[in-house]
Order: structure tokens, then C-alpha cells, then sequence
């Protein structure tokens, strides 16, 4: 094993798989978003609904294209760079991603089409079907990924044969606590993804003094939502930290900053860890509360990081930032939420220019909170791939040179470069020119399972939201 | 259960093959069309599949994964350059597609990128496939050929000749579903491309000859195999056929009866290894457990439905693509 291709391998896939969950978690929160708006379209008949659905339509046709392609390469990687890994865990993993291939591939292709261009052609009923079965879609492919890494989080229900992880109990593969707390807290970081970029999306367009009616209703219901979601949101994420704490006390240890076994426990709000003397610099700490947040005890003893062998060890700066850097994000959030949906029920929120600019420079908040939140679980299991189990180091392709990982890396990140600043921009200037910018050059006539030429779709568009009303 | 696993991989391979085979050829054919509206015209007869095409290199991948683990692992790891390079044509290529009808002035980076990733992707499927005709070194599971080593003269043969195969299919494809200038054109390009694999088949077959490929023995120790090329001979044969009457519906059908032919030689010459003569299917195959939980959801329930959406899918773009106005 060369360690030089190791730290390519780690760079390459937390590479390529950041810029995957960009996309994805987007979708998830539009596809459901897009369910609301036709939901309440057929409910109410207000055109509004209807507009705003055909709006995010297009954006969501563009985010679901970069979300595809950029998951191809998620089906290989495990095999070109982790061999060892894809040996010994493709019975239990290579399963449980040939669910999501089947299961939500199904969906999303199979109703897809109906999506963009069924309107016309299938009774509402059925055209809110569709709309409901490409959320679903969207939602069991990340149920599969969840179950897929919660596995590895916390390996169970499997027995070690021949070098091989052995499924001996999928129903504790699939329906263990773990998952079952990591789920929701994925589901609900997109669907907050959603939430806010539809918000900023309302705050932008009152900014600019523009489409006021579509610009409310986005603002009322992407607050309303996050205001709702967010304090569930802060609940599970604590949840998830029980987890951490109960399997796998090395990374707690890093998340907190912890080095020395404390009894009672203080909560390390803030400092440097210096893993060279083992303590923290600067650091602001608050008595007792570790004890309360790791086991809601005055008196715990709570576990250090020096406890473990230092090769047992996770890096510490990482997971303690990064988990710094997504609460922070999600009280920000809160605040704004909150906030915002009050004065949106006093109607002042029109007048809070300053709260609209936060609202509208808020939406990069639930993508930085969503890859800060992986980073601290990913980083956090190291030194394990599968946790206790295998570790990085050992589930590398064992003669995979610096050379070739090299130049996979540099080409990855070239190409990812280029066509995903292409995919925003043109994401940005859907947003910029609103609703009614349904304008552009028709250049093909749009046809089903192309996400992307949705925004062509220009004259359908248009002439059913003419002869829908 | 094994055996049913072999056979949802075989066949999600060939329906890989076939369905992007047809959308990368026209990608490749794309770079000689001469003008904007050819090559709108020529776009319009793939948007609407080929994302639906490409997810069956997906499906291939999880269901090597899941249920041939071993097999996933040494192959994808031995041959980490190509799958990579393959990968990035593929995701280039996915996004020129709808890129270029959005640029303005930098629509031909989009075109261009297009063309070159169909031909890298294409280039290294082949490859790929002649590295593990030819041999890939394994000791004790893991590959020691070196990064490079699946580049042989033979594997880069294989890359050219899937080229042409692609192309192949890509114009039948072209001829069956478009019309006018188009489907002229790429009637043109059948003979020479169809020449093109001949000759690929003729020199892969002497240098297997030259160089006593193991595999070759596979055919001389079951002669029965030589079925497979024989109904390939009678596909060409109806090929050539369908082109001197100007039939528009058979030259595609052939063609894929040709690769159908091709595949079944190929897989059956491999049998039972999966790797040849390193691992056999029984050794790859995935534990029970595993493979028996794939089978009653995924593969007893999933599979079916995903070939019915295939099929729903084709019959609902049947027939000629509306010819595009030629709007510059």
C-alpha cells in the first residue's frame, strides 16, 4: 500500500461525493417541494401554485441531470480505489446499492416523463401520482445510501467468513436504531435545502421588487417549513450524537475536544485541539454540560480521546470544526426562520429589508451544514472504513499507484470543475430571470427522461400555464 | 441462484451494450456531420433514451458488486484508468447533451466534447474487453500488471474495433429512425464502418492465432460455440442485403444480432471463468445470503419492471423522429 495513493483515494472520493450530495440533496427537497406545490394546486386552484411549479420545475430538471451523472461514477469508485473494501463488503454493501439502482431508479425513470411532459396527457390525479412516486424516488435512494452508511458507521447483523463480511441478519442491517436516526436527519437536512433556497429564492425577488405574489408565497412556505423542520432537525441531530457517543466514543472524543477522561464532563465550546500536547488551546468550556449533552448526567464520566491508542485516533481538528461549523448553521437557520415567519404573520416582513437580505444570502447555510455534518461522520470514523472493523489504511487497493490516483484526482476535479460551474450558472440564471422568464430560445423539441432539456421546455411551458386556468 | 445472478449480469450487459452502444455510435458519427441542423436532427433521434441507457451500466456495476463481489473488485481496481477515463467520457459526453443547446457562443466546446467523450468512452470499453480477453496478471487476487498493463496493441485493437461497432450500430440506428440528408448519410458510412469490423474480427482472430490465446482453445475444445459466429455471419449477410434494397427497419437489427452473436461467443468462451482462467463464477459468487436477498426483491420483482419500462419506453418514441427544422 502506498500511502501517498491512500491520501488520493480519501481526497478523491470526498471529492467526487461532496459535489454528489450537493446535487442530491437539492433534488430530495425540490421533488417533495414540487409534491406541495401541486398538492396545493389542486386543493386551492390558485394559479399561483401552478406557476411556481413549472418555476422550480425547470431548476429541478438541471440539479437532477448533475445529481445523475455525478452518481455514475459513485457505482465504480468503490471498485477502482477500494478493492480490499468491495471484496470483503460487497455481500452486504453490493446488495443494498443494487436496492436503490432497482428500487429508485424505478420510480424516478418511470415517472419521470410523466413528470415534464405528462400534464396534458394524464388526469391531475395521476399527474400528482407522479409527482408524489419521483419524491419517493429521490427519498428510498437515500434511504439505501443511509442504510448503506450507517453499515459502516456501525458494522451489525453479519459474521466475518473467509474474509468476507457475511450478511447472517439483514433485518438488523436495514432496521437498526442507527439508521433509523441517520435517515431522517439526511431527509431532513434536504428537505431544509429545499426550504431555504426556495425562501432565498422569495427574499431575492422582494429585493429586487419583483413577481411579489410568487415571491410570498415561496417566503411563507420555505419559512414556515424550515421554522417547523428545524427544531425536529436539532432534536434527531441529538439523537445522532447519542449514537456516536454510545458505538463510537472515539470520534464523540474528537467531536468535543475531549483528551482526558472527565467525570464530570465540561462541553468545550470553542478552542484549537493540538493533537502534538494532546490539549486544547484557547479554549472556552462550560462545567458539567458535556456530561449533560453526552449522557444527561451531572456526574458521567465521559470518555477521552487519549483513552485510545493513537492510531485508534481519529484527527481531531476536523470533526470538532466541522460539527462546530453545522450547528452553527442550523441555529443561524433557526433564527431566521423563526424570525422571518413571525414578522411574515405580523406582515412586516416586506419591510425588513435587512432580514430579507439574510434570508436571500442564507441559502449556501443548509449545503455547508449538510457536507460539515459529513465531514465530521466520515472524518470522525478514521481511522476505520468499516468502524472496528476495516480500517482506511487497509481498504485501499493495495497496488493502486500515487501516479495513477494523480492523475485520476486532476482529471476528476477538471472536469467536475467545468461542468458543474456550467450546471450553476445556468441554475442561476433560471432563478434570476423568475417565473416568468420561461423565455430563451426553443432549441429541441423536449422529450422524457433528458432532465436537463426541461429548460428548453419554453413554448409547453408557457401555453399550458395559458390554458391552465 | 448463482446462475440467475450470471444471467440478470449477462443480460443487463447486453442490454447495456446494445442501447448505449447504438447512442455512443451516434455520438462518435456526430463529429462528421456536416452541418447544424444534421446534427440536431441526429441529437433528436437519442435525447429522449439515452440516459435511460446509460443507467444499465449502473445496474451492471451493483449487480457485479453485490453479487460477484471478488470479480468487482480485481476487475474495476486492474483496470482503474480505464473505468476512470470511461467514466469522464461518459459524464462529458451526458452533459454536452443538454449543455449545447444552451450556449450561445461555446457551443462547440459541447460539441466537441461530445465527440471525445463517445470515443473515450467507447475506446475503453473495448479496451477493457481485450484486456480481459488477452489476460490480465493476478497473483493471490491482486492484479500485478502494473497501471498500464491492460494497454496492450491487442486491448487498443479491441478499443477500435468496439469504435467501429459502436459506429456500426450508431448509423444503423440513424438510418432506422431518421430521414432525409441524414439517414442518407449515415446509409453511406454502414459499408465502410461494417468493413471496418470485418477487418477488426479478421486481425483479432489471427493475432489470437499468432499469439495462442488461451481462449482460443475454448473453440477448439467446444465446437459447438461456432454457432454464435455463424448466425453473426447470417446477420452481416442479411446486412449487406438490407442495404442494397435501402431497407431503413433491418440494418439496425442485424447489426444488434451481430453483437448479440458477438456477446454470446464471447460470454460462453469465458464460461466458467469470469475472469479467465483467474476466477471462476463459483468462486466469485457472493454468499447466499446475499444473493438470495437480492433475488427476492430486487431481482424477482425490480428487474422485470425495469425491462417493461424499457420496452414502454421505446414503443412510446417508435417510429421516425420528426425531422428537425433547420432553424440557423
Amino acid at each position: 500500500m502506498d500511502p501517498t495513493a491512500l491520501l488520493l483515494s480519501r481526497l478523491q472520493f470526498a471529492f467526487t461525493i461532496s459535489f454528489h450530495i450537493i446535487f442530491s440533496a437539492f433534488t430530495i427537497g425540490l421533488a417533495a417541494w414540487l409534491t406541495v406545490l401541486e398538492a396545493m394546486h389542486q386543493s386551492t386552484g390558485k394559479p399561483v401554485y401552478r406557476t411556481l411549479f413549472a418555476f422550480w420545475l425547470k431548476i429541478f430538471g438541471v440539479a437532477f441531470g448533475m445529481g445523475v451523472v455525478s452518481g455514475v461514477v459513485m457505482a465504480f469508485q468503490f471498485g477502482t480505489n477500494w478493492s480490499v473494501l468491495s471484496k470483503m463488503s460487497g455481500p452486504i454493501q453490493g446488495p443494498l446499492l443494487s436496492y436503490e439502482t432497482f428500487t429508485a431508479f424505478m420510480l424516478e425513470a418511470g415517472f419521470f416523463g410523466i413528470l415534464i411532459f405528462g400534464r396534458s396527457r394524464v388526469p391531475p390525479w395521476l399527474y400528482l401520482f407522479s409527482t408524489a412516486m419521483v419524491a419517493l424516488g429521490t427519498t428510498l435512494s437515500a434511504f439505501w445510501i443511509m442504510v448503506n452508511n450507517s453499515w459502516m458507521q456501525v458494522p451489525t447483523g453479519y459474521v466475518l467468513q473467509n474474509g468476507q463480511f457475511v450478511p447472517d441478519d439483514w433485518a438488523q442491517i436495514i432496521f437498526n436504531r442507527v439508521v433509523w436516526v441517520r435517515f431522517p436527519h439526511m431527509l431532513l437536512a434536504s428537505y431544509l435545502t429545499g426550504a431555504f433556497c426556495v425562501a432565498a429564492t422569495g427574499a431575492w425577488y422582494l429585493l429586487r421588487r419583483t413577481y411579489r405574489a410568487e415571491a410570498h408565497v415561496m417566503l411563507r412556505m420555505g419559512l414556515a417549513l424550515a421554522a417547523v423542520l428545524l427544531p425536529v432537525q436539532l432534536f434527531i441531530g441529538h439523537l445522532v450524537g447519542d449514537y456516536v457517543h454510545d458505538y463510537q466514543p472515539a470520534k464523540f472524543a474528537a467531536i468535543e475536544a475531549r483528551w482526558h477522561d472527565e467525570q464530570p464532563a465540561s462541553e468545550v465550546l470553542i478552542a484549537i485541539p493540538d493533537s502534538s500536547t494532546e490539549s486544547n488551546k484557547y479554549a472556552i468550556s462550560i462545567p458539567v454540560l458535556g456530561s449533560i449533552i453526552g449522557s444527561m448526567s451531572l456526574t458521567s464520566k465521559e470518555v477521552g480521546l487519549t483513552s485510545f491508542a493513537p492510531q485508534d485516533r481519529p484527527p481531531v481538528a476536523i470533526p470538532f470544526f466541522a460539527f462546530r461549523i453545522m450547528v452553527g448553521c442550523g441555529f443561524v437557520m433557526l433564527g431566521l426562520a423563526w424570525l422571518g415567519s413571525w414578522l411574515g404573520l405580523t406582515h412586516r416582513l416586506d419591510r425588513s429589508r435587512l432580514l430579507l437580505w439574510g434570508i436571500f444570502l442564507s441559502f449556501p447555510l443548509p449545503w455547508i451544514a449538510i457536507l460539515t455534518g459529513w465531514y465530521t461522520a466520515e472524518v470522525g470514523r478514521q481511522p476505520w472504513t468499516i468502524y472496528g472493523v476495516l480500517r482506511t489504511a487497509d481498504a485501499v487497493t493495495p497496488f493502486l499507484t500515487a501516479s495513477a490516483a494523480m492523475a485520476s484526482l486532476i482529471l476528476f476535479v477538471a472536469v467536475y470543475a467545468f461542468i458543474f460551474s456550467f450546471g450553476t450558472y445556468y441554475i442561476y440564471r433560471l432563478l434570476r430571470a423568475g417565473p416568468a422568464g420561461l423565455g430563451g430560445r426553443p432549441r429541441h423539441v423536449p422529450v422524457p427522461n433528458r432532465p436537463m432539456s426541461l429548460a428548453d421546455q419554453v413554448p409547453a411551458a408557457r401555453s399550458y400555464l395559458e390554458a391552465g386556468e | 441462484m448463482v446462475m440467475y445472478w450470471v444471467a440478470l449480469l449477462a443480460i443487463s450487459i447486453l442490454i447495456y451494450l446494445l442501447l448505449d452502444g447504438f447512442d455512443l455510435g451516434v455520438g462518435m458519427l456526430f463529429g462528421v456531420a456536416g452541418s447544424e441542423a444534421k446534427r440536431d436532427a441526429m441529437l433528436s433521434t437519442v435525447a429522449p433514451v439515452w440516459d435511460g441507457n446509460e443507467t444499465w451500466l449502473i445496474v451492471t456495476g451493483v449487480i457485479m458488486w453485490g453479487s460477484f463481489p471478488v470479480v468487482y473488485a480485481m476487475v474495476m481496481s486492474a483496470l482503474y484508468i480505464p473505468v476512470v477515463v470511461m467514466l469522464l467520457g461518459l459524464i462529458l459526453r451526458g452533459v454536452a447533451f443538454e449543455f449545447r443547446g444552451k450556449a450561445l457562443r461555446s457551443r462547440w466546446v459541447w460539441d466537441v466534447s461530445f465527440v471525445a467523450g463517445s470515443f473515450a468512452a467507447s475506446f475503453m470499453q473495448g479496451a477493457m474487453v481485450g484486456a480481459l480477453v488477452e489476460g490480465l496478471q493476478f497473483s493471490n487476487g491482486d492484479y500485478t500488471g502494473g497501471t498500464l498493463g491492460w494497454l496492450t496493441a491487442f486491448s487498443a485493437l479491441c478499443g477500435i474495433g468496439l469504435c467501429f461497432g459502436y459506429s456500426l450500430l450508431g448509423a444503423c440506428w440513424l438510418v432506422r429512425k431518421s430521414d432525409g440528408p441524414v439517414r442518407d448519410a449515415a446509409r453511406r458510412q454502414i459499408p465502410p464502418l461494417a468493413i471496418g469490423v470485418l477487418v477488426f474480427l479478421v486481425v483479432v482472430f489471427a493475432y489470437a492465432l499468432a499469439e495462442h490465446l488461451p481462449i482460443l482453445k475454448r473453440w477448439t475444445d467446444r465446437p459447438y460455440l461456432l454457432v454464435f459466429p455463424a448466425i453473426g455471419a447470417g446477420a452481416a449477410a442479411m446486412l449487406a442485403k438490407s442495404i442494397l434494397v435501402h431497407d431503413d427497419y433491418w440494418p439496425f437489427h442485424m447489426v444488434a444480432l451481430i453483437f448479440v452473436a458477438a456477446f454470446a461467443t464471447l460470454a460462453l468462451s469465458f464460461w466458467p471463468y469470469m475472469i479467465p482462467f483467474v476466477v471462476t463464477i463459483d468462486e466469485a459468487a457472493a454468499p447466499h445470503a446475499s444473493l438470495a436477498f437480492m433475488f427476492w426483491g430486487a431481482g424477482l420483482f425490480a428487474f422485470p419492471l425495469m425491462l417493461l419500462y424499457v420496452a414502454v419506453g421505446y414503443r412510446v418514441f417508435r417510429g421516425k423522429t420528426a425531422p428537425v427544422a433547420d432553424h440557423h
